[in-house]
């Protein structure tokens, strides 16, 4: 294939999804007939970030800290309880009909588990050709069989296997085979939600691998959303890490993982198991106790001070921003941010 | 198969706590029959940690399972081999003898904490069921004990806690509360399999620090089942690596990273993204597993490795022994293990 990006007017690097202040609480009722609102579940608490053409936005964070629900939201899969999202300039959650449709094909998502995204009753065929049924205009009438076929190919399948059944492929040619279906309409973005850590570590390395040689074949731009550092190290080039719906910390990839500001970041970085015994003799571990607070519950003022080691009593009572700090320029929230070595040298 | 068994477990008898002697397990389906673990030996002496590192479908579970006597059967059969504890054969014990070992000597806990808890008792309950049936003791003494162990994997609260049911704890909690299941009986042996797998970065720290301390402070031996080797690196002694039902590298951790001498094992250790160096082309294996049912002739890593030569498939590797109690099964080990130095 040498599927290019399409339009040459498209400069890499430019901003292609903005996201604004996005929130998303779901309601916490009781009573059965008149049921009244008793709380919230602040699952996405204010996010915003710019993902820029032919990137990757890395995002992290802890299970329960609503990654997970953004990009539900991003693809519409969820109605935002505020917030405005913007894809070329096109407000995204405002289109509806026909605009919506054309929207959507230009975003796609990449689902975590490829033993239950994928339709077990449907040939691999009819999966990755779906999409074109509802966009009749992307593959041209007669021509779809061939273009699944392409789509095969390009993410290193046998493009013979189209009358195959999903039970037939290992996870890692299954979660080849939910890339292809992303890929059918040729979008621009794709959101990929733990697109890896259902895998072996083998394989986990030959579907990141083949994400990143189609990006650069295609210009995609991609949200890798995950909560294994290390790979989002490979594959991102800017970060943002999330804890209890909010992005406490976000920059490039070197930002992050060299000069992390956020006692949060700094802990997830420590606590990532590093294989190599000798690296870990070297290492400072910090050790964070308890457990992530309910979202239904959130700590007041900084959402981390309840773990955090460096709490005073002004995290109790100000919500630190998410703006540049004086240890380093890129956006943290913290009141006291400031550099410690996090990796292993 | 005509695997001999390995020079490296020529100890001498009873030497050790738990030994596998050549263990062939089989699934007996409707589609045939899956080789799934074909000559595994291994041991584990009084207060040692042993980690299993394989990927899915390697056999690390199975083994687990054979030696708790949990396997399904059917489908599952031992086929052959010995499992020894304390140097007697339990695979030749009775059901009802081998439920004294079970849970008093050996004891397991398991990957998925919220599907291993009953939903409908509440945590106290169920760690002190093991007590009032096992050791004879009342209701009394049973939730005072409960009490103490959930003391002892550092619950806090845990007189106030006692009563919840396992949905009121959170993930790193209802661990601790299997692991305290676990040690209820006071085993000489635990199996974890996959004790973190489930659980976010920061609590399963906080899980692997526990095992390591409780391992210390108890005196237990420990066989660690898990695909990640950082999690285990710090703390097991040994690491057996398993690729389609055989133990293909056998070393100390540190030799291990150092310079593996399996190709699978050198693979592998290349294929885990690093935090500590920046997006790159991932090393990594080609090829897929091998399906059970079919294992490929000779080597069964063959068909993916680099080094692979005509002996490789027609021969079945033994165990190379390296020195240091290290061993390979492979026909290039001592190739394989220069060339990790070398690199």
């Amino acid at each position: 294939m040498t599927a290019s990006p399409a339009n040459p007017t498209k400069v890499r690097g430019e901003t292609i999804l903005s996201v604004d202040n996005l929130v998303k609480h779901f309601p916490i009722t009781q009573g059965v007939l008149f049921q009244r609102q008793i709380g919230a579940v602040k699952a996405v608490d204010g996010v915003s970030f710019e993902l820029r053409r032919g990137e990757t936005l890395g995002v992290v964070g802890e299970s329960g800290c609503g990654k997970s629900t953004l990009a539900r939201l991003l693809m519409r899969l969820e109605t935002p309880t505020s917030g405005r999202a913007t894809l070329e300039g096109k407000d995204l959650f405002k289109a509806s009909g026909g605009e919506l449709r054309r929207l959507r094909r230009n975003m796609q998502m990449v689902m975590q588990d490829p033993y239950t995204s994928l339709n077990p009753r449907m040939t691999v065929g009819d999966i990755i050709g779906e999409p074109f049924e509802i966009h009749p205009d992307a593959a041209p009438k007669g021509s779809k069989a061939k273009r699944v076929q392409e789509l095969l190919d390009l993410v290193g399948l046998n493009p013979e296997h189209i009358n195959r059944y999903p039970h037939q492929f290992s996870g890692g040619q299954r979660q080849r085979i939910g890339i292809a279906r992303a890929l059918a309409l040729k979008p621009e973005v794709i959101v990929c939600d733990e697109p890896v850590s259902a895998l072996d570590v083998s394989i986990q390395a030959q579907v990141i691998n083949l994400l990143k040689q189609l990006q650069g074949e295609l210009g995609l731009s991609y949200i890798f959303i995950a909560h294994d550092l290390s790979v989002v190290r490979h594959i991102a080039d800017r970060v943002a890490v999330m804890y209890l719906g909010r992005i406490v910390e976000i920059g490039t990839e070197d930002e992050i993982y060299e000069r992390a500001t956020h006692p949060y970041t700094q802990a997830l970085l420590s606590a990532v198991p590093v294989p190599d015994p000798e690296a870990r003799d070297q290492r400072n571990m910090i050790r964070l106790v308890g457990d992530v607070p309910s979202p239904a519950d959130p700590p007041s003022g900084c959402h981390f001070r309840t773990r955090c080691w460096k709490a005073q009593d002004i995290c109790a009572t100000e919500d630190p921003k998410t703006v540049p700090r004086a240890a380093d320029p890129h956006p943290s929230a913290c009141h006291f941010a400031e550099l410690r070595p996090a990796t292993p040298a | 198969m005509t695997v001999n068994p390995t020079p490296a477990s020529a100890t001498p008898e009873g030497g050790h706590l738990l030994e596998l002697r050549d263990l062939h397990v089989e699934f007996r389906t409707n589609e045939g029959v899956a080789r799934v673990i074909n000559g595994v030996s291994y041991h584990l002496d009084a207060g040692e940690t042993l980690a299993v590192l394989g990927e899915s479908g390697s056999g690390k579970s199975v083994t687990a399972q054979a030696i708790m006597g949990i396997l399904d059967t059917p489908p599952a059969f031992v086929r052959s081999g010995q499992i020894l504890y304390q140097g007697e054969d339990l695979l030749t014990r009775s059901e009802e003898q081998r439920r004294q070992v079970r849970g008093k000597e050996i004891a397991m806990i398991f990957q998925d904490a919220l599907s291993a808890l009953n939903p409908v008792f509440p945590v106290g309950w169920q760690i002190g069921e093991t007590l009032r049936q096992r050791a004879g003791m009342s209701r009394a003494d049973a939730r005072r004990r409960a009490v103490e162990l959930m003391d002892l994997v550092k619950i806090p609260g845990a007189a106030k806690r006692i009563g919840d049911y396992p949905h009121q704890f959170s993930g790193g909690m209802r661990q601790r509360v299997m692991i305290a299941m676990a040690l209820a009986l006071d085993p000489k042996v635990l199996i974890a399999d996959e004790p973190t797998t489930a659980l976010d970065v920061t609590v399963q720290a906080q899980i692997m620090d526990l095992l390591a301390d409780l391992r210390r402070e108890l005196n237990m031996a420990m066989i660690l089942i898990t695909h990640d080797l950082g999690v285990v690196a710090g703390v097991a002694d040994r690491i057996a690596v398993m690729y389609a039902g055989r133990i293909v590298e056998h070393a100390d951790v540190r030799s291990l990273y150092k310079a593996p001498a399996h190709p699978y094992t050198k693979g592998l250790l290349e294929s885990i993204p690093r935090l500590d160096v920046r997006g790159q082309e991932l090393s990594t294996i080609k090829g897929l597993p091998p399906n059970l049912m079919r294992i490929p002739s000779g080597c069964p890593f063959h068909p993916r490795c680099p080094y692979v030569q005509q002996v490789c498939v027609d021969e079945v590797p033994h165990d190379l022994v390296l020195g240091d109690g290290r061993t390979s099964a492979c026909h290039f080990a001592q190739e394989v293990r220069d060339d990790s130095v070398a690199s």
